[in-house]
């Protein structure tokens, strides 16, 4: 097998600890591991040091309070999986967890660890930014918060500094809420093809706020902004949806791979945003 | 009496499910070292110089190994089993991307990794050509110039009548033709290969543990590449984690281990990791095809028509029998009654990992039934004439058995109208048909696939086959102890296919013993007569039959020492329920167990007749056998995305005797599970410059439990009148039959789009593009 | 340099000197010699290696074993307990579960970790959490009837050594 270079190890006893330590040089967080060992197998990434935060039971939980569902970023991708307050909230998590890696990985590669790994195939970055979160970010001198359409600066960079951590990730809850996550991998586990993710919110058959998360497309901070705004206001129909659709496939660069063609991408992006509005109105409500 | 044949829980299972097989990477030796290979990065280079100095100095490497090394001892070259020969590690130049360049010995693994990143190699890099279609180009990079070659032409081979064929062609009412591409895919068995070699300076010995499908070949081909005498070299094959033919090859870490072991004086073992495995060792296919058929417009299949560019890789790596260097592509003719056939097959160099024969391909089997099959509903897509209804018409009848098809190959028997009928039964065809209509009609597509195919197994008669030039016949020993338990020596070798039970079983049934009073020895070549191992679905062939016959040896042997007991002639004897009786007085019969403790005791036996119960036997296979099936595949596709849903499988299979029908099941499960994942999902693309693309399995996608469905299985028995036990194989029909009807099926789909044809694998991209009428290449890099 | 990792490994308290960057399917096969547990992959795709970690299936290639310091590990070598088979590893036998074996442990213990939870697992929900481990000689068709065995043959306890 394919095995790291050398590396040191610490582990955080507190959170004050971990940042303490995530203050020097070439430390680098180790969390459920399974981003950031792969790629030390690899030789892509060699840290100089590990702080394995794996104990900070205070960062894994996921609750709602003060209208807002409130996740860990040590909360596993298994934990929001089965969260009946998440899942509830926001079936766009279930469908999108459903679909992450595998079911033995997800109970161990953690939200916050996908959301700083900030791979541009990184489904849960689309979600929350279609949900618009909010991430809370700490440091030795407290909390800052950074809206997660701000917190990816590029692939596989974020705003996270040097001595911080993503500590908590915000999500505002208002009712009349749909959402929906659509999928289109070559395989089970594999990394999307494309993806969209879709919340609206309704009053009555009018759209008071949308939010499309796309991946796998180099969508601007993950989201396709543009369809957001044409859908603002406008009735939920299915004719609206397209036209969303249209303009959200027209303002992403899909990329030529072994996952497909741009046309193919550029059409699924289009396609696959159509069925995530469509099944989001459906589930806020929407009448037939 | 105790049943030989039937369904029976597997023996070796017992360690297996502790966790205590031993497999080659559990293998630990005092004093073992580790290796690790080196391997280049690019495609085609010339390589200026190799600097190993920090690599020697790191405090635990023991030996850092390089071509010149090699060169020194006439190691740095090995033959292939295709008779070319391969670089083990690179003196002038590498000529695939993950070729060998140099080996690094270490006191432990993560030592030997750290130390390759140490070496420093200057490379030239040197154009490279990874489009097998222009492999022939005038101005396409020589890769074999280390061979004076000025091209990259390796061989041309031909079979059928071309003449007679054009003229069919001519005549025809209908012709239609299709270009096809089989992809380049992987065996990708879970354990990767390796091998640790123990070099005794003292005895002279070497002894390697070794993922070997065939440890008898390894042996000697080992004795005439390292220059130790054959006695002086052991190789076992342990536990195997699965081979589906990648581990027939012998593979330069092999020779890197052994060198490294008789440098350094102490064991070495190398086990690859899965890139390696993936960029290196034996793929299999590649095949560009041209079909061509020639048919009347009611549909009777004429002829078939075929030219093929192979493309072997950097080195000629195929394991063939000498005289078929394009295996047995011959029976592209198919199941059918054919006036006339022709094929060609040209092979070509280019700068990919070597090989071609791998995967449970039967010796390129699986390319000839793809062809045939897929050709077949290229017929049936422009006659429209059901696929189904097209092949009965066409499939050779009963009596037609023993049948030689065009290209010389005599099929041994088979009912394959009953077959395909089972087969359609089993999937309610006609209602599949009726509810595919009304779907269309909503706009959604569903796909019905039938693929019938006839295999070529158990190579073989050992005047037309051989590997570099041994026959491929197997021996087989077997002893009876004084107090009536039996052990089996046989020279095949499972990788998982359960012979520990079945060759027990085949015995038993021979000899009225329990299958768990006989101990099956295997994967050891001290301790096992010689034979060519276990690929091409050869095992139930070949050792099984050598093995009825052994049993029926010492069952011969044993009705004299009857005799004796007795004190009657030995043909006053009759052989009924496991005991030697005398004619009509069942009450003197005697068990092998009892017969076995008078061979060995003082009982006087007669003139020339020598105790104990012992036979040897070396069966030299008189054909082939020719299992068949016909599997039905039903896909639904979603035309938004592409997505392909198979929803169900069944697959009648016809492999005669059934030694253990829970075993055969599982083959055939295991064969199925591999024509989802070539259809849909598998593949090893190289980019223009050559960069492998499916170097590990977040590219090489492999089938989950969530891709296949619940497998709906049936069987017929015809069996096969030249073998023993009229068994036949199967091991690798399933994997020869399953992908055409998973692609037949997914095509049948998109019919209300008139696709006729789109390469493998259809993944949603391909699907998609296909219902756009602008499926891509598939072999290259997605643009 | 190195530091020291103690683990309790079915049961069993060990305490080594690794490199940090050990992997744990390293340390529980070339440190302890347990080698049930096997790896097949670079990219965490197989499952080859999947033990549990405090009673969670971990793939054991991705983890370090200094992340296992301080906490249990159950392997595959556990699930026989005083000379009986876990109706897990009957099931396998029962039903033809396994053909080379390879990726058995993997398989098992992820069924065992299921069954603990559901002692009544649909097809589907087998075949979904087995969708992070991969079989090629198999097709998961007897695998998921392994898993069913063991399911429907809790209830007789253990199975007996042949």
């Amino acid at each position: 097998m394919q095995v790291p270079s050398h590396v040191e190890y610490e582990r955080a006893t507190s959170v004050e600890h971990a940042l303490a330590l995530l203050g020097r040089p070439d430390h680098r967080v180790l969390a459920g591991g399974h981003s950031l060992i792969p790629m030390m197998k690899l030789r892509l990434a060699q840290p100089g040091v590990l702080v394995d935060i794996n104990g900070l039971a205070e960062l894994a939980y996921i609750k709602e309070n003060g209208g807002q569902l409130r996740i860990g970023a040590l909360a596993r991708h298994a934990d929001l999986l089965d969260s009946k307050i998440a899942g509830g909230r926001y079936p766009i998590f279930h469908d999108a967890e459903r679909v992450v890696a595998d079911p033995i990985v997800r109970l161990w590669g953690t939200i916050g660890g996908s959301l700083c790994q900030a791979d541009p195939s990184e489904d849960l970055s689309a979600v929350f930014a279609a949900v618009r979160a909010t991430a809370v970010i700490r440091g030795q001198d407290g909390d800052r918060e950074v809206p997660v359409r701000e917190f990816h600066l590029g692939p596989y960079e974020t705003v996270i500094a040097p001595g911080e951590l993503l500590a908590e990730i915000r999500v505002p809850v208002q009712p009349g809420t749909g959402s929906a996550y659509e999928k289109v991998a070559r395989r089970v586990g594999d990394w999307s093809v494309a993806a969209a993710g879709a919340v609206l919110q309704l009053d009555g058959q009018t759209i008071t706020e949308a939010g499309i998360g796309l991946t796998a497309v180099a969508a601007e901070h993950f989201v396709a902004a543009e369809a957001e705004d044409y859908l603002r206001g406008k009735p939920a129909t299915e004719q609206n949806f397209g036209q969303a659709a249209t303009i959200a496939a027209e303002h992403c660069h899909p990329v030529a791979d072994q996952r497909g063609p741009e046309d193919y991408k550029r059409h699924l992006v289009a396609e696959l945003t159509t069925r995530a509005l469509r099944r989001a109105a459906a589930r806020a409500g929407a009448p037939a | 009496m105790t049943a030989g044949f039937g369904r029976m829980l597997r023996k070796e299972d017992q360690r297996f499910v502790r966790g205590m097989g031993t497999y080659v990477d559990d293998v630990h030796l005092p004093g073992m070292l580790y290796g690790a290979v080196l391997r280049s990065p690019h495609p085609h280079a010339r390589i200026a110089s190799i600097d190993t100095v920090a690599a020697e100095a790191h405090p635990k490497v023991k030996a850092v190994i390089t071509g010149e090394t090699l060169a020194g001892r006439d190691l740095a070259w090995m033959p292939t089993l295709a008779g070319d020969r391969q670089a083990v590690l690179a003196t002038d130049k590498v000529r695939f991307q993950g070729q060998e360049v140099a080996f690094v010995v270490a006191e432990d693994h993560y030592a030997a990794r750290d130390a390759l990143e140490l070496i420093d190699v200057e490379y030239e890099p040197l154009p490279a050509v990874a489009d097998a279609r222009r492999a022939l180009d005038a101005d396409a990079p020589v890769v074999r110039d280390d061979l004076d070659l000025t091209g990259n032409h390796i061989f041309d081979w031909e079979s059928g009548d071309a003449e007679r064929t054009d003229r069919v062609f001519r005549d025809a009412e209908v012709t239609v033709s299709q270009d096809m591409l089989y992809p380049r895919v992987h065996p990708a068995p879970l354990e990767t290969c390796g091998i640790v070699a123990d070099f005794s300076k003292v005895s002279g010995k070497l002894t390697v543990w070794a993922t070997t499908q065939a440890p008898h070949a390894h042996r000697t081909l080992y004795s005439l590449v390292v220059g130790l005498p054959e006695h002086k070299i052991r190789v076992i094959s342990p536990d195997i984690g699965g081979g589906f033919g990648n581990k027939v090859p012998i593979y330069p870490g092999y020779l890197c281990a052994i060198a490294g072991s008789m440098i350094t004086g102490r064991p070495v073992k190398w086990v690859e990791d899965r890139s390696e495995n993936l960029m290196s060792t034996c793929f299999a296919r590649d095949f560009h095809m041209r079909g061509e058929l020639a048919a009347s417009r009611d549909g009777t299949i004429r002829a078939v028509r075929v030219t093929v560019l192979a493309d072997h890789g950097a080195f000629n790596g195929a394991a063939q029998p000498t005289k078929y260097p394009a295996g047995f592509f011959g029976v592209f003719t198919g199941s059918y009654d054919l006036e006339a056939a022709h094929c060609k097959v040209t092979a070509v160099y280019t700068n990919k990992a070597p090989g071609g024969v791998a995967y449970s391909c039967s010796f390129r089997i699986t390319e000839a039934v793809y062809l045939v099959e897929r050709m077949v509903d290229v017929l049936a897509f422009e006659l429209n004439i059901d696929p189904a209804e097209l092949r009965m018409r066409n499939l050779l009848r009963p009596e037609q058995f023993p049948y030689t098809c065009q290209t010389g190959w005599t099929y041994d028997s088979g009912d394959y109208p009953r077959t395909l009928r089972l087969a359609m039964d089993m999937a309610g065809y006609e209602d599949l048909r009726k509810e595919q209509a009304t779907e269309r009609a909503r706009g959604h597509l569903t796909g019905i696939g039938v693929s019938f195919f006839t295999e070529a197994v158990g190579a073989g008669p050992r005047k037309h086959m051989d590997i570099l030039g041994i026959g491929m016949a197997d021996g087989v020993e077997l002893r009876v102890h004084p107090t009536g338990t039996a052990v089996l020596r046989i020279s095949v070798q499972t990788q998982g296919q359960g012979h520990e039970t079945t060759f027990a079983q085949i015995v038993a049934e021979e000899l009225g013993l329990s299958p768990d009073d006989v101990e099956v020895v295997h994967g050891d070549t001290d301790q096992t007569p010689f034979g060519l191992g276990t690929y091409g679905s050869r095992s139930t062939p070949v050792s099984g039959a050598a093995t009825a016959i052994v049993a029926r040896k010492v069952r011969e042997r044993a009705r004299i020492v009857a005799a004796a007991m007795l004190e009657v002639d030995p043909e006053d004897l009759e052989w009924e329920g496991g005991r030697w009786s005398v004619k009509g007085d069942p009450d003197s019969g005697r068990t092998i167990a009892e017969i076995a403790w008078a061979a060995h005791s003082n009982l006087e036996l007669p003139d020339g007749v020598e105790g104990q119960l012992d036979a040897t036997c070396v069966y030299n296979p008189p054909n082939l056998t020719y299992p068949f099936g016909a599997y039905i595949c039903v896909v639904d596709v979603d035309p938004g995305t592409g997505k392909v849903d198979v929803r169900r499988f069944i697959a009648v299979d016809d492999c005669g005797v059934r030694i253990n029908p829970m075993i055969v099941e599982g083959q055939v499960h295991g064969g199925l599970a591999d024509g989802i994942g070539m259809a849909l999902m598998e593949n090893i693309a190289f980019d223009a410059d050559g960069n492998c693309l499916g170097g590990s399995f977040m590219d090489y996608l492999l089938p989950t439990s969530l891709e296949c469905p619940s497998w709906e299985l049936g069987a017929t028995v015809t069996p096969s009148p030249h073998h023993p036990i009229g068994a036949k194989g199967v091991g690798e029909s399933a994997t020869v039959g399953s992908p055409p009807a998973v692609v037949n099926a997914v095509i049948d789909a998109l019919r209300p789009y008139g696709v006729r044809h789109a390469d493998m694998p259809l993944t949603p991209a391909q699907v998609w593009r296909a219902i756009q009428g602008r499926p891509f290449r598939t072999d290259l890099a997605i643009s | 340099m190195t530091m020291r990792v103690a683990v309790t490994v079915n049961g069993t308290e060990y305490a080594r000197d690794v490199e940090p960057r050990l992997l744990l399917i390293h340390f529980i096969r070339d440190e302890l010699g347990l080698t049930g547990s096997h790896w097949g992959c670079d990219t965490s795709n197989c499952g080859s290696c999947v033990v549990w970690l405090d009673a969670t299936p971990v793939k054991a290639c991705t983890v370090l074993a200094a992340m296992a310091d301080g906490r249990s590990v159950r392997t595959v070598e556990d699930l026989e307990q005083d000379g009986c088979l876990d109706p897990v590893q009957q099931g396998f036998i029962e039903c033809h579960g396994l053909q080379c074996g390879f990726c058995t442990p993997g398989m098992m213990m992820t069924a065992r970790w299921l069954l603990d939870r559901n002692p009544d697992p649909a097809e589907a929900e087998i075949r979904e959490v087995l969708s992070g481990l991969l079989c090629r000689c198999t097709g998961y068709e007897n695998i998921v009837r392994s898993v069913r065995w063991a399911a429907e043959h809790a209830a007789d306890h253990r199975g007996e050594r042949q």
